[in-house]
């Protein structure tokens, strides 16, 4: 039985891609999504907690101007065994700053394969697709697929109700009692 | 025209899963390879284990077992590379199996209303009647995300 190639024979056309780690699983993603790389440390200072009900892979948010960034968990986000990130992906045009183990290296994939239509629930919108890479296989991973316009919005509310005690209780007298 | 005149035969694989045997029309299946190394990354669909590299496709392995024995496979011997389809597209998904295949040519009576629907049809072999699979339905595709959609929709029947 012959199925029709998934790959077309057209010239190889690379993409860079950086592998990362998030609870030692290896995930790629464009470096071209990748606006900022930072320590998560770095961070800490800037970010504020935020608590949305029924979404506890996004514990903050950094303020950037008018911009809010939420900071998800990679290690929730995928249901792995969670441990401390030590590194921010800020994800270019998304809300999303990533946090992961850290990076393995950078590389050059040439071909996507679409994920298998058996993969039928959330890992759609978590992956573009599956790459081959020195004979293993890497999800690589959509940076719009961390966070669902659902998700958003809930954020965006928890966001405003925050502001929103932050500015009736500005010296945080009540939290402090 | 009698019943067994219009009956055809037809070649079915032959697979072993613990102690039984299934069938899985011949035209279904790709190739039969030794166990190599699964994939694994997080997912969310179960039976899904993981894929597996072949000949430069990326193939998704579905253990099946549990589904029709209610248990995981102990050992597995081979890789059965089989068709699903998904409406107009065909892609290909390994089943691990516990056993030698054998290729048969057998005919096959249609499954009934009251069958399982991963059952495909009934063949009689080697004294045994043996349940002809339905991969379309027995191994995950988004058919089925919108089935359970509509199921978690539909309001609960009340006494």
């Amino acid at each position: 039985m012959r199925l029709a190639s998934p790959l077309k024979a057209s010239p190889a056309k690379t993409e860079q891609i950086i592998l990362f780690r998030v609870s030692g699983q290896l995930f790629a993603i464009s470096s071209a999504s990748v606006q900022e790389v930072r320590s998560a440390d770095s961070m800490s200072g800037g970010a504020t907690e935020i608590s949305a009900p029924g979404l506890r892979k996004v514990r903050h948010v950094l303020r950037r101007g008018d911009r809010s960034l939420f900071i998800v968990n990679g290690a929730m986000h995928f249901g792995l065994h969670v441990a401390e990130g030590s590194l921010l992906f800020v994800l270019r045009r998304t809300r999303t700053a990533l946090l992961i183990d850290g990076i393995d290296k950078m590389s050059a994939m040439t071909r996507l394969q679409a994920l298998p239509l058996s993969f039928c629930h959330e890992e759609r919108q978590w992956y573009r697709g599956l790459t081959a890479l020195d004979q293993t296989v890497v999800p690589v991973v959509h940076p719009e697929g961390f966070l669902s316009p659902e998700e958003l919005t809930l954020l965006d509310a928890a966001l405003l109700q925050a502001d929103k005690t932050a500015s009736e209780d500005p010296e945080g007298t009540n939290s402090a009692q | 025209m009698t019943v067994s005149t219009e009956l055809e035969l037809q070649s079915f694989v032959l697979l072993r899963l613990g102690e039984r045997r299934f069938a899985i029309s011949a035209n279904q299946i790709a190739e039969l390879v030794a166990p190599s190394r699964v994939f694994r990354f997080p997912h969310r669909t179960p039976k899904l284990e993981g894929v597996i590299l072949r000949r430069g496709r990326i193939v998704p392995v579905c253990d099946v077992s549990e589904m029709l024995l209610g248990k995981r496979l102990a050992s597995r011997r081979f890789y059965l590379i089989a068709v699903r389809n998904y409406g107009a597209q065909r892609e290909w998904v390994a089943v691990p199996v516990s056993g030698e295949c054998e290729l048969i040519k057998a005919e096959m009576m249609a499954a009934v209303e009251s069958d399982a629907p991963h059952v495909a049809g009934w063949l009689s072999h080697d004294g045994d009647v043996i349940e002809v699979l339905n991969l379309d339905t027995l191994t995950p595709g988004p058919e089925q995300v919108v089935a359970e959609a509509a199921a978690r929709q539909r309001p609960e029947a009340r006494l």
